[in-house]
């Protein structure tokens, strides 16, 4: 029978599969951090359970860690806590730690396909719903609670409903100006933030096969913010290319044997999916999120909507509520929201492409002075290279803050937070309430609108901006 | 785990829609290192916000029944989310729809996730704007919500639901079955890598 890449990947990982049961699948790679994992050690050691495999889990540190300073140590006591919990547990049970003082430490979903240890065809999961980001090499992965992480520790399994094949295609040339992350943005504002919920997305079509690998990860990483619990894109000589040569890669005959099974992985012509939805490039343009859920987004040229547009009362609600949060009107043009700062970094859209595209558009200018504007790398290595290229001088020259890697200000669980009414145009994946810093008001873009805001303090289209 | 059968209580009205967890239970929250205490910083935000948020209304203190609008508990993983709600003393949550992970997560805790139609749900959420003292009444073996003039079924699948009502918790199911899983393993392909240097 025809299968879809993810019926593939699901089938080749089933341990077990009874009747009126989830399949029990059976995990590749295990990611830690440290912020959902402290319980479940705990629940380990409390039953006296070992980590079965540890030599298919790694660790990291990105949720809480400062990015600027680290010599100084961690001042935040909680996080200090937390973070010391996850060396002790990792020392106890033997996982592998890129702690603080490892050049590899990062963003856990931009260290996994940096070391090549993401690779087509594996079952990837982790206590973080960016998860999905892996998918892009062809693995199928998705997000899990702590309850699950302690169940992964302990079995290297996970029992998991199947869930449905959506196919999204979109088929053209992108416009200059218009990334990865638009046709993400783009995308979820089409089928809303539920309009994934309980499928994995295959995203196919000459546009996505046309994408380096970053920028799939881009798109696979904000699949959850349709609802999906995973997005996957077919492997091809693309995703073998990213992978040549990585530290964690197959290479000779290890590489053959890979090279085999990864080509045998993408859907099959006559395979059918639950759902489908056909897009042409020509439809995205540079979006920016005004409200507080990712759906909530209109084009760089657009207006913030009325809640006279919503389909029903709950909606109108939603759009009310927003509005109010973000202290937008209705009929505002986009282009005249103004900034206090800008945020460039995140699982989303840290990674060198990224901060090349950024470079390259505020070479020689300089950041609005009533705006403040930070640069945080993916991981350790993605700043190493950026330096490498005399990107961090540039950034410096124009005014940005140039920090150490983490998840930083995307979440704001360190100390990078936007105050109270602060309004901020951001690489990110979430633009909730509170998500920034209590109170703050985020903007979702590509990273070349988010370089433009930075320098003129209000929103432009990238497309028609020197 | 403990066992569910039937849930007997009150209803909190939160009629909005993909509240997410981020909202449930904000980030400042999320660097403590324990699974319990989580009650009093549910709805952090929205409550600091709005003295007259629906948790903190005398008549709704005992509820022990959520009920909310549609893909509840979407965005982040965090299980921190269901804790919360668990250690304030909600036993169910009602919505039209659930976020994925937050509904896997619940089923881990013992926090009985119920889907009903969004016109059941909107029955409901007036029923506990006008009668903060209706008692709702779940039975999670007949898979349904009943409460005076009013009676609802809802889906659940059937594994999942034995686990509820026996309280088994995953982790010492799957161990049973070690042996396939040991099998599995010897079989995986050469390739695949390890998290070991090379």
């Amino acid at each position: 029978m025809a299968r879809t890449l993810f019926d593939k990947v699901w089938d080749d990982h089933i341990v077990r599969q009874a009747t009126g049961e989830p399949a029990l699948l059976y995990v590749d790679l295990h990611l830690v951090h440290e912020v959902t994992s402290p319980q479940a050690f705990d629940g380990l050691r409390m039953a006296g359970r070992r980590v079965r495999r540890p030599d298919l889990s790694l660790a990291t540190i990105d949720h809480g860690v400062p990015t600027d300073n680290r010599h100084l140590g961690i001042k935040d006591p909680l996080s200090k806590r937390q973070i010391d919990f996850l060396v002790k547990n990792c020392q106890e049970f033997g996982i592998p730690l890129f702690g603080l003082d490892d050049p590899r430490q990062g963003i856990v979903h931009v260290i996994g396909p940096e070391q090549g240890l993401t690779q087509p065809g594996m079952v990837i999961v982790c206590g973080d719903s960016h998860t999905a980001t892996h998918g892009a090499v062809g693995a199928l992965a998705f997000g899990i609670g702590t309850s699950e992480v302690e169940h992964v520790l302990a079995t290297q399994t996970l029992p998991q409903n199947r869930p449905k094949n959506m196919a999204i295609t979109v088929d053209g040339d992108l416009s200059v100006g218009v990334t990865a992350k638009d046709i993400i943005l783009g995308i979820i504002a089409r089928i809303g933030v539920g309009g994934g919920n309980g499928h994995v997305i295959e995203y196919r079509g000459s546009t996505i096969r046309s994408l380096s690998m970053e920028g799939r990860m881009t798109i696979c990483n904000m699949s959850i913010e349709a609802g999906a619990r995973a997005g996957m894109v077919a492997p091809d000589d693309t995703t073998f290319t990213y992978l040549e040569g990585r530290p964690f890669a197959p290479k000779g005959r290890v590489l053959d044997a890979a090279l085999a099974y990864w080509r045998s992985l993408p859907t099959d012509d006559d395979a059918a999916f639950d759902t489908e939805i056909r897009l042409a490039a020509n439809d995205f343009e540079p979006y920016v999120s005004w409200g507080t859920n990712p759906a909530q987004t209109v084009s760089v040229t657009g207006v913030v909507p009325s809640p006279d547009s919503a389909e029903n009362p709950i909606e109108a609600d939603s759009i009310d509520r927003a509005l109010a949060y973000m202290d937008l009107r209705p009929g505002q043009p986009i282009s005249e929201i103004r900034l206090d700062r800008v945020f460039i970094g995140s699982c989303t859209n840290a990674r060198i492409e990224d901060l090349r595209v950024v470079a390259a558009m505020v070479s020689g200018k300089r950041v609005h002075p009533e705006v403040s504007a930070m640069i945080v790398p993916g991981s350790g290595l993605v700043k190493l290279q950026a330096e490498r290229e005399g990107l961090d001088q540039v950034f410096l020259s124009a005014g940005f803050e140039w920090r150490d890697a983490g998840c930083s200000m995307c979440l704001g669980m360190n100390p990078d937070i936007l105050g109270p009414g602060e309004r901020c145009a951001s690489t990110s994946n979430r633009n909730f309430e509170g998500r920034q810093g209590a109170g703050g008001r985020t903007h979702l873009v590509s990273p070349p609108m988010a370089a433009a805001a930075a320098i003129e303090g209000h929103f432009v289209d990238v497309r028609s901006w020197s | 785990m403990e066992a569910i059968s039937v849930i007997t209580g009150t209803m909190a009205p939160l009629p909005r829609a993909n509240v997410d967890t981020d909202q449930i239970m904000p980030k400042q929250f999320l660097k403590r290192v324990e699974r319990t205490g989580y009650g009093e910083f549910l709805f952090h935000e929205w409550r600091k916000a709005d003295p007259q948020f629906v948790l903190d209304r005398p008549e709704y203190r005992g509820a022990e029944i959520l009920v909310t609008g549609p893909n509840f508990g979407s965005g982040s993983s965090r299980e921190h989310a269901p804790w919360g709600l668990a250690d304030w003393g909600f036993r169910a949550v009602v919505a039209p729809s659930f976020g994925d992970i937050f509904r896997n997560n619940c089923t881990k805790i013992a926090l009985l996730p119920v889907e009903l139609s969004p016109k059941e749900v909107q029955w409901l959420i007036g029923l506990a704007e006008a009668d903060p003292a209706a008692v709702v009444r779940i039975d999670l073996d007949a898979q349904t919500v009943t409460a005076p003039g009013f009676e609802a079924h809802f889906d659940m699948d059937p594994h999942t639901k034995w686990r509820l009502l026996n309280g088994l918790d995953d982790i010492g199911l799957t161990l049973r079955h070690q042996d396939e899983v040991a099998t599995f393993e010897a079989t995986r392909p050469f390739f695949k890598p390890t998290t070991v240097s090379r």
